[in-house]
């Protein structure tokens, strides 16, 4: 016990940096994979059939490779080739993002088509347009639906930001990995680096009960 | 006021609607009644465009409405619409859904929205509802509140698609007496309910339709009391 106390007061100072850098892979990560599964939800509710196949291909490329792949082919890959050579935190931010985006595209088309048609319905005989009822009437509704599966997607999101640490990220797994090569105490430090990921978890998880309660899901999130 | 022209509509090879016929003038009240599957419903979503028609012509006022190149969103803000299931948005207040597309889509401003929306909830009963969110109300309530949200755009005619079928008994009424005030009014209504006593008391005509047709229409008393059509007084004798 001594040890491990010993092991958390001379890591705090590293980890607790590295666990920043963490929640800000995490953060915008998570942003942009919001935004590209917005407009992958949006080609797979679309009429047009082309749009459609896009996402599919999408979707099913990154949901049948593994993220370390993905990560590996948007840092050394595109930096070969003589694409684009970027930096392993903007690499990693990419990375999950498009990771995520896949899943959150499923996650937010899935609760657009949940909502009840005649909402679509009484919102055009209002004399709205179809943009107009989707983003003042549909969407709200999808997202306060999409919160839970959506808040899930975000732990996934938080965990496997620990994968930038091969590229070089500094991220809290990388922040272990070398700690515990310097003071091999492996166990004490990879216990403390977990339970670093633990704390955020559960904050996150506090903050996503808090919005869920603020927009009242489960009431207003009726169809009436 | 609603001009309609040898209506055609089908679902897959489902004929619902064989040739409608139907003109409607301002200050109408017109019921269709017949049984479930004749085309009633069908045929009032057709008059807002919520389906698009195979065949024929609608005319709101005197302009022939081509769903391809017409915007329907226009003629939709004329036309009202109550549903069956009320679909009132969930997420909105009582107030917030009437006010939605005075602003949104005429650009009312909100203060005068509001006001407007106040008067019509007092109308429909439901005054100290405005701040509530619509999972607090009974049917009844809801669909008061559907019908002010409607009458908040103004508009020239009001469909109601059974308005009071999702409703326990007990609160048929207070729906039916909105609607009765909104006829006396002078609103123009079609209006498809199983409800006979708000027909015989309400409209103006009564139409009979059946296997997407309208078999026969006429004024309450002839429909109800000397029907012509052997149809009609088969279908009349099993809600009786």
């Amino acid at each position: 016990m001594d040890v491990l106390l010993e092991i958390f007061q001379t890591t705090f100072v590293g980890f607790s940096k590295a666990a920043w850098q963490t929640i800000q892979l995490t953060f915008w990560s998570l942003l942009l994979g919001i935004g590209i599964g917005i407009i992958f939800a949006f080609f797979k509710i679309s009429k047009y059939k082309v749009l459609h196949i896009i996402a599919d291909i999408y979707i099913t490329f990154i949901r049948g490779t593994p993220l370390i792949v993905q990560i590996f082919i948007i840092y050394f890959g595109l930096a070969q080739m003589n694409i684009v050579t970027l930096e392993d935190f903007t690499a990693g931010v990419l990375a999950l993002a498009i990771h995520a985006g896949a899943y959150i595209a499923e996650i937010f088309r899935g609760s657009i088509q949940s909502i009840d048609k005649g909402q679509m319905e009484a919102a055009q005989s209002l004399g709205m347009t179809y943009p107009l009822a989707m983003r003042r009437i549909i969407l709200p509704q999808a997202f306060r639906r999409s919160i839970p599966a959506l808040g899930n997607q975000f732990i996934i999101g938080l965990k496997d930001s620990s994968l930038v640490a091969f590229i070089g990220g500094k991220e809290l797994w990388a922040t272990a990995m070398t700690t515990a090569a310097d003071n091999f105490r492996q166990f004490e430090t990879f216990f403390i680096n977990g339970l670093y990921y633990l704390v955020l978890v559960i904050i996150f998880t506090y903050l996503l009960k808090i919005l869920e309660k603020k927009l009242d899901v489960e009431q207003r999130g009726e169809a009436t | 006021m609603i001009r309609v022209k040898n209506l055609h509509k089908s679902f897959g090879s489902n004929e619902v609607l064989k040739g409608i016929d139907l003109e409607v003038h301002e200050s109408d009240v017109v019921v269709l009644i017949g049984a479930s599957g004749s085309g009633k419903s069908t045929f009032l979503r057709c008059l807002n465009f919520l389906e698009i028609e195979d065949e024929g012509e609608i005319y709101i006022e005197d302009q022939l409405i081509q769903p391809k190149s017409t915007p329907l969103n226009k003629v939709r803000e004329k036309v009202g619409m109550v549903f069956q299931h009320f679909h009132l948005f969930p997420h909105k207040t009582v107030l917030e859904n009437i006010i939605e597309a005075p602003v949104k889509v005429k650009k009312i401003p909100k203060k005068q929205a509001e006001t407007e929306a106040l008067a019509l909830l007092k109308k429909v009963g439901l005054a100290e509802k405005a701040n509530v969110y619509p999972y607090s109300l009974s049917g009844g309530q809801k669909q008061r509140a559907a019908i002010a949200r409607s009458l908040a755009m103004h508009p020239k005619v009001m469909l109601f698609d059974e308005p009071t079928s999702a409703l326990d008994p007990e609160l048929v009424g207070e729906v039916l007496t909105v609607m009765k005030t909104l006829a006396q009014e002078g609103m123009t209504m079609i209006v498809v309910t199983h409800e006979m006593s708000f027909a015989r008391e309400v409209a103006d005509w009564v139409a009979f339709m059946d296997q997407g047709k309208i078999i026969e229409i006429g004024p309450p008393q002839q429909i109800f009391e000397d029907p012509q059509e052997a149809r009609t007084k088969e279908f009349l004798s099993r809600v009786r």
